[in-house]
This record gives C-alpha cells, structure tokens and sequence, in this order.
C-alpha cells in the first residue's frame, strides 16, 4: 500500500471528512458558489467518465481511460487556469478538457475511434493528449518559451501521471524549463499506479522532492482535495505568469477504477487499499463541506445529478451518432501542401471503391 | 544575376541569415549553435546578431530540441533545430515520428509543424562512431515528414529557406563532407523548387541517381565513364522523400538502365524504393534490372577504412557496367 512519508507535507485545506484545516501558507480564496461549482464540476465529470465506461463495456468505445477518483485534482487545477493560459494533457485529463470547455463528445472521438484528435486545440487552448508518455511535457516547455518570446503574460500547464514521471522527456523538461525559466507549471497526478506499476517503482524520493534538484520548487498537495488544488496551482500559475519560472505539483491522489477499460486491476492490487482511498472520496468531503459550512439544500444537489443526467444522456446520443468515418479522410491534412504519395493513395482508394458512398 | 562563390556551411549560413531577417518568428535552437556557431560553423554570428532569443543554445538533449521545437510551432515559431551529428538523432526520434510528423494530422490542420531539423549526414570526414550515418530512410518511411538533401552551396543556400518556409516539417539533411566545398551561389533567384529532383549531367546509356555527398561521387563516375565511352545521366534526387520521380523516369525510359547511389545500407533504404518505383513505372523501357551502390550492412565502420564504406566512383562504375553487361 503506497503511504506519505511521515515527514514530507501536504497540502490539505480540507480533510477527507470535509473539515477545514488550517494551513501555514495557504487559505482558500473560494466562497459558497465557487465551491459548489466546483462540485458541480466534479460531479458532472464523474458523471461523464462513469457513462464513458458504460459506453466503453456496450461495444461503444474502443476504450476509455477512467478519471474516476481524480476529480478534485483535475477541477482544482483545470478551475485555476486563466482563459489565456494553454494547457498540454496526457489521456486522463477529462477533467481538464471539461474546465477548457472541450464538449464531451468531443472527448469521446478518439475512444469510438473515429479520430486520432477529437476537437480543435488552438481553440480550446488545450492541446490533443499524448498517448506517448511524457512527450506533452516538452511541448509545453517550448510552448512557454514562445509566450516568453511574445512578452505575453500567460502560463502553461502539462498533466502527466507518477508512471510518465520516468520518462526522459519530462525529465528533459524539467531541465529546460529550470534553464530557460518557462513559464510552465508541471502538474503530476500521482494516481499510486501505472497500470500495474505503483509508484514506489517509479521514485525512491517523493515526486515533488525531484523539482529541488532541476532547480525550481515542488509541492505536494492532496490531490483529492479541490480546495486545495485549486490554491496550490493558482499560485504556481501566477508565480509562472510573472516571470517567476516553472513549479512542480504533485497531487497525490488514487486512480479508482481502471487504466483503462482493458486493465483489471484486481491482478496486482489489493481491495483495502482502495477501501482507504473510498474514503478520501473527492466528491463526498466537498459535498460535506458544502452542506455543513453553506447549508447547501439536497435539492440542489439533486438538481446537479439530473444536469449531469442530461449531459450523460446527450454524450450517449452523440456518440452513438459518430458514423465510421470517410475512408478518404484519412488522406486529409497529413501534409500541409500537395504530397505525390498522399495523391496516389487516394487515387488508388477511389479506384477500388472502397470510399464512402461508391459502396 | 548576382551569384557569389562560397562554401556550402557559409551558404548555410546566409540561407538561416536571410530567413531571420525575412521573419521573426524564426528561432534557431541546438547545441553550441550561438558563441561556438556550431560545431561546423553553420550558425557562426548568428546569436551575435539576433539575440540569444532567438539563437538558442540548448542543453545538451535531442528529444527536448526537437519536442520544444513543436510546442514554439504550436506557438506560431518556427524553429530550425540542429542536431549536432546524425547519429545523435536518435534520443529525438520520439518526438519527431510520434509527434513532429503526426500532429498536424490529428489536429486536422490546426496545428502547423513549421520546423526544420538540420542533420550533418554521411560520411567522409574520418570522425569517430556516431558522427557519419546516413539515417534518412527512417524519416521518408514516416508519413508527414519530409526529407530533403543538399549537394551543392547553390541548393544549401535556397533549400534552406524554402524548407523554413514550407509548412511542413522537414528533416534537412546536409552532407558534412561537402560543407567546405564552394561554389557559385545565385543570390537572387531559387534555382528549384525545395523537391524538385534535377539532371546535373546529361548522359545517354545510364542514369545514375544519388543525393548529398554522392552527386559529386557520381559526377566524378561520370567524368571517368566517359573517357571510356559510356555516358552517365546524373540525377540529384535533393528530395528524398517524397521523391521527384518525373525527371528520374523520364531519364530511365531515355537510358534503360539505372543505378541508385548511397550511403546507407540497401536494406529498405531510398535506392530500393527508387529501384522499386522505377522498375514499376518504367518496366518496359529496361535494358537492366536497377542496381544499388550502397554502404554495407554493417555498423558504419571506423573512418579508418570508410572510404572501402562508402560508395566510391569505383563501386560506381563497377555497377555501371553491371548493368551495361546486361544487354540483351
């Protein structure tokens, strides 16, 4: 079972039964209705990841990678971020996609296969998730380091997980980021698991500790407290926003479900550890909080549950809407310019009859 | 015309000049690029005049010039990386086949991949292991990158702001023997488009086809031929990948026979996909099947004994007349 050590802190403004805790550097900034928005958020993210894997176990998705459990992590940070900022996610990050306002749906087109993109990221200011592990993380560096060329004041956050955290590609970044003081924020969601390889494997030290070493400050916060997060990354975004350089978070969370919907977890980890993490439920302490400190009625939790019914039920209607796709378009912007070999392909798919519509 | 002498590396270096001035949002990003101007010289003066902004010299991390370089695409930048030596391409070959040349796909054309990653190639120079490999077949083999070659300062200098210029990613690969060789440079006027292939010598019984170091070998080959009666059509493909085939099989179907020249091992190299696209398009015009001057399948070896390496104007003609003995 993968524990804190004794002596490495936390970051927790609220503990896992929705009491707030005092914390020497951080308070929370957020009232009644940013809190429940925030609760809303979760839950409807939830919502949607729970209805992904529905979709998924139906013969609907090719896959879906769950996010359950993360929630608070991915909304306090994805809640932090400013319009301008751009984001660069891993494939867990829906929680991210949700607060940059990706439609779900379109979260979905890669998992139904009809798409190795899914939305425009220029756009949205989020960028298409990198399946390879850790390569966002250098593109968020060099994409910092145009804002910094540009005198914007912008910041720009990766997501990766405690399994890309040994990838060189992050450790690169780090170097980068150190040396040319990018103004990025390097968010690890340390989810205790890479598929089967827990995170004792990945790191000797604490995630966190490893930002000491590159040069830059880390933080460990508790991943499944959203006030928490949102505070701790809205401060490190600032910090990056004025020239301050880049800052580590490790949100130190539990992937409840899944890797994805093709893993079985049951092989390599054991049901106690999950029963202590249901109790640090993200959802369930925000919900405590709400309804001890703002008196927030069931109806209006009630009336979050149909919203994300709807959303649930309009995700599925989209879905299942998305069509094979086009054969031809699979031809269609590899290059930017006229390709003899893109020409050929397609020539030759027309002549077969194989294209849409010459069935 | 304004045309000018001077060796390939300076042309390099005029070409990456004029692309800066031309726009600002040309950065060029590698190691020991700014003070030392390289470890060739390619990018001497450059961080002196635009600024350390805009000339950065890197930590010593291929993957993370190559996977910065697509994050200032994003950006709207356009960066010229320098890996510093071919064989230390590797480290960023993640970046380049998993994410160079396969966004602008998944972002369905919202993002441009405007980078060029310039790779001293080949042989030639008696280095050490590591500083004379010939890696560009795995570059053509992946869609949405393209691979281009230089051969002559002309090409070095107008090849180089065309690639900048292009909206594709290309893997700009330059022949590192032939960086001091000179030779005019036409300062006003393109002399091709950045994928054209071109005839460099007309000849009539072979075509020879090769690209970077190899078309002066080649040239060399064809001069030695021809005091012994054969004529040699000499054609610098300068794209590798997509190839120009026009020219090539338009040379072919004139000569029926044909001999692909490189340095890289033949095995699924640029000189079988030429024998294979030229077999097919020009089968009825063959006098000979086409033959390939290639490096061995061995690691390259030490500089030692490259030249018994690398395709000479012997092998050349040793595969000329290969060919020309196959007459029916």
């Amino acid at each position: 079972m993968t524990e804190l050590m004794s002596n490495d802190e936390l970051v927790q403004l609220l503990t896992p039964e929705g009491e707030r805790i005092a914390h020497h550097e951080y308070g929370s900034s957020l009232g009644g209705d940013d809190i429940l928005g925030f609760y809303r958020d979760m839950f409807i993210v939830r919502r949607l990841c729970n209805e992904s894997t529905s979709l998924q176990r139906q013969g609907q998705l090719a896959l879906w990678a769950p996010v359950l459990g993360q929630e608070a992590a991915q909304i306090g940070a994805g809640r932090a971020l400013a319009p301008m900022d751009f984001t660069f996610p891993s494939y867990r990050e829906h929680g991210i996609a949700w607060c940059r306002g990706v439609p779900p749906e379109d979260m979905l087109r890669i998992f139904r296969a009809v798409t190795n993109g899914g939305w425009d990221p220029v756009k949205y200011r989020h960028a298409l998730p990198t399946v390879v592990l850790g390569n966002q993380a250098l593109h968020a560096v060099g994409y910092a380091m145009g804002v910094q060329r540009d005198g914007a004041e912008e910041a720009v956050m990766t997501f990766f997980g405690d399994g890309a955290s040994s990838q060189g590609d992050v450790l690169e970044s780090f170097v980068w980021a150190a040396s040319f003081n990018a103004p990025v924020v390097f968010f690890c969601q340390n989810n205790q698991w890479g598929i089967s390889t827990p995170s004792t494997l990945q790191s000797k030290v604490p995630l966190y500790r490893r930002a000491q070493g590159f040069g830059f400050e880390g933080i460990r916060v508790d991943g499944n407290d959203v006030l928490a997060v949102y505070e701790v990354t809205k401060r490190a975004l600032e910090h990056a926003r004025a020239g301050g350089g880049p800052t580590l978070i490790e949100a130190h969370t539990y992937r409840m479900g899944a890797h994805t919907t093709s893993d079985d977890p049951t092989r390599y980890r054991v049901d106690a550890e999950v029963e202590v993490w249901k109790h640090r439920d993200p959802l369930e302490r925000t919900k405590a909080l709400l309804v001890r400190e703002y008196a927030v009625k069931s109806a209006v939790f009630s009336e979050i549950a149909l919203e994300a019914d709807d959303m649930a039920a309009k995700l599925r209607d989209d879905v299942l809407a998305m069509g094979r796709p086009d054969p031809l378009s699979m031809f269609d912007n590899v290059y930017a310019a006229p390709h003899p070999l893109i020409d050929e392909g397609r020539r030759e798919m027309i002549e077969l009859g194989v294209a849409e519509g010459a069935r | 015309m304004t045309t000018t002498t001077m060796t390939m590396a300076k042309a390099l270096n005029e070409g990456l000049r004029r692309a800066m001035e031309r726009n600002a949002k040309v950065l060029l990003m590698g190691e020991d690029i700014g003070k030392l101007g390289g470890v060739f010289r390619i990018t001497d003066g450059l961080q002196k005049d635009f600024g350390e902004d805009r000339v950065i010299d890197s930590p010593l991390a291929e993957s993370a010039i190559v996977g910065t370089a697509v994050g200032l695409a994003i950006r709207g930048y356009r960066t010229v990386c320098e890996i510093q030596f071919d064989g230390f391409v590797y480290p960023a070959f993640d970046q380049i086949v998993s994410q160079v040349a396969k966004l602008r796909k998944r972002s369905e054309g919202s993002y441009t991949m405007g980078l060029v990653i310039r790779l001293p190639f080949q042989g030639g120079i008696g280095a050490i292991e590591h500083h004379s490999e010939s890696p560009e077949a795995y570059f053509a083999h992946t869609a949405g990158l393209r691979v281009v070659s230089c051969s002559t300062p002309n090409d070095a200098y107008w090849m180089i702001q065309q690639s900048i210029e292009h909206d594709d990613p290309i893997i700009f690969c330059e022949p590192k023997s032939r960086y001091w060789e000179r030779g005019e440079v036409d300062l006003e006027n393109p002399p091709h488009g950045l994928f054209d292939a071109v005839v460099r010598r007309e000849g009539n019984d072979v075509t020879v086809i090769g690209y970077g170091a190899s078309v002066k070998t080649m040239l060399r080959a064809a001069e030695t031929a021809a005091t012994e009666g054969v004529s040699l059509e000499v054609i610098d493909a300068r794209s590798v990948a997509p190839l120009d085939l026009g020219p090539m099989v338009a040379s072919v179907k004139k000569t029926g026979r044909f001999v692909a020249v490189q340095e890289a091992p033949h095995m699924a190299s640029i000189g079988s996909e030429l024998v294979a696209e030229l077999t097919e398009r020009c089968f009825y015009s063959l006098r000979a099947p086409g033959l390939r001057v290639s490096g061995y399948h061995v690691p390259y070896p030490p500089s030692r004994i490259e030249d018994e390496y690398r395709p000479s104007v012997d092998r050349i003609l040793d595969a000329v007349d290969r060919v020309m003995g196959f007459e029916s």
